[in-house]
């Protein structure tokens, strides 16, 4: 009779992480901050059609490091749970948390029971309505379900701590070309810069639209972070 | 509610119609016969194109076989951001319709990244309409007008309806309702293609005024009470209401040159 190899359960996991982490770290990443009028993200993307960097709601935003078809698939995943909540409830009863709880349970069990991990990092980030951005909320999934509630700031992807160390703290009320600034400084690091073609930055904006999420394009990137 | 993640050939794709059918959201069960009264009706609306786009414009009258039941209702909806829907008939599914429709655009947007074009807007509408077939056959028919502006013409366009689905662009004006007729009629004498927007919105609020003179099912203005048609423009700068305090000088304008002051 066969025996199949005992394999240490702890060892599989490992084994899972490492590959996950791996697949992740090949891919550029994304840092998201909160400043004076709501949540800025910006990546770095050389591509101007696939994009990291989504709506899902009117006040929610998505964004993905890692493999493109499946940080896609979880998007779209995102704009369906949303949109059929608003439709079966109401437009203001669709909110980040629960949609960061079910991604964390998908990608809970998508690690534990499935072939392969999926080798991505999300955020889901959302405006709330209190006008010093007391409710705004940053949501940071890992690729084992992890769910981590961040604060002011927060790095996806490869080298997060070299990044987040260049990134430094943020207080709160930056403004958006400040924030821009830093963030992109961080995601350069010392040996290169970044222009605005290699980068997306879309923002979540409180104002009168009931759609806070807006794409910023090249021209009003540059004169951003040129100050 | 719990992710909706599917396998790819199972994937509804863009479409909100289909995810909610894969979801198991069920379509509204067809009634037996209802009498009019049963239900609510909604009735006028008129749509023309001008120089920078189009202009829509709805009564607010509700009514139930003879009783009106509402003085308030809104049938001229925004559908996105450069197109807008005015409904008449029955007012439940119409409403729907419309929630659904605005929807529909909505998610396509934000699943594929681009929005639909003016043409794919109209043809999602045009569907929406026939899968009501069996409840207008029931007499629950809903008959929208849409217009928008067209992004890539650079021009306003708009269409009408049948029970059926049937979709027929119209060059210059169209009207649907009870008193569309009526409406028709006086934005049909009053065009010209080179109106200002002043003289549209002047033109729109005379049909609708004419058409509640002649229907008993279209609402007219209602000074007492403050109640003014939802008058909407569709431009390139997106859509846009007109505000009450406007279509309220308006109006007594209106009221008069008809006393002949």
């Amino acid at each position: 009779m066969n025996m199949p190899f005992y394999v240490a359960p702890e060892q599989v996991m490992k084994d899972r992480a490492d590959y996950a982490r791996k697949g992740i770290a090949r891919g550029r990443s994304l840092v998201a901050f909160r400043f004076e009028h709501g949540i800025a993200i910006c990546a770095e993307n050389t591509s101007s059609t696939l994009r990291k960097v989504s709506e899902i709601y009117d006040r929610i935003a998505f964004a993905g490091v890692g493999k493109y078809n499946e940080f896609d698939q979880l998007r779209i995943a995102g704009v369906r749970h949303a949109d059929m909540k608003g439709y079966a409830f109401s437009r203001e009863d669709v909110d980040a948390r629960s949609l960061a709880n079910q991604y964390a349970q998908s990608l809970g069990q998508i690690f534990t029971h499935e072939m392969k991990p999926m080798e991505v990092e999300i955020l889901v980030a959302e405006i709330g309505h209190a006008a010093d951005g007391a409710d705004d909320q940053l949501f940071h999934i890992l690729y084992d379900g992890t769910v981590v509630d961040e604060d002011m700031a927060v790095v996806l992807g490869g080298e997060t701590e070299a990044i987040s160390e260049r990134l430094g703290t943020f207080e709160p009320g930056v403004t958006l070309a400040d924030g821009l600034q830093r963030a992109v400084h961080a995601l350069a690091g010392p040996d290169r810069t970044l222009e605005p073609a290699s980068l997306e930055v879309a923002v979540l904006e409180r104002g009168e639209q009931r759609r806070a999420f807006r794409r910023l394009f090249d021209p009003e990137i540059a004169e951003l972070i040129a100050g | 509610m719990n992710l909706p993640l599917f396998r790819v050939q199972d994937d509804p794709g863009p479409d909100f119609s289909q995810l909610l059918r894969r979801s198991g959201f069920a379509p509204p069960a067809s009634p037996g016969g209802l009498a009019p009264e049963d239900y609510r009706h909604g009735t006028t609306c008129v749509a023309i194109r001008y120089a920078d786009g189009v202009l829509m414009a709805g009564d607010r009258r509700a009514t139930s076989g003879h009783l009106i039941s509402q003085r308030t209702m809104e049938k001229v909806f925004p559908a996105d951001r450069h197109s807008g829907v005015a409904i008449a008939g029955a007012a439940g599914p119409a409403i729907e319709m419309v929630k659904l429709f605005q929807l529909q655009l909505e998610h396509y947007e934000k699943v594929e990244g681009t929005a639909l074009s003016l043409d794919g807007k109209a043809n999602q509408l045009s569907q929406m309409i026939r899968s009501n077939l069996p409840m207008a056959m029931q007499g629950m028919a809903v008959l929208p007008l849409f217009a928008g502006f067209d992004l890539s013409r650079q021009e306003g366009r708009l269409y009408e309806f049948d029970i059926t689905g049937g979709r027929y662009e119209e060059a210059d004006h169209a009207s649907t309702g009870s008193g569309s007729l009526h409406a028709g009629t006086v934005v049909k004498l009053g065009y010209s293609s080179d109106m200002s927007i002043d003289r549209v919105i002047d033109l729109a609020i005379e049909a609708l005024f004419e058409a509640a003179d002649e229907d008993s099912a279209t609402g007219g203005p209602d000074l007492i009470r403050g109640i003014y048609p939802v008058v909407a423009t569709i431009t390139a700068d997106g859509y846009n209401r007109i505000g009450d305090s406007d279509l309220a000088e308006r109006t007594q304008a209106l009221i008069e040159r008809r006393r002949g002051g």
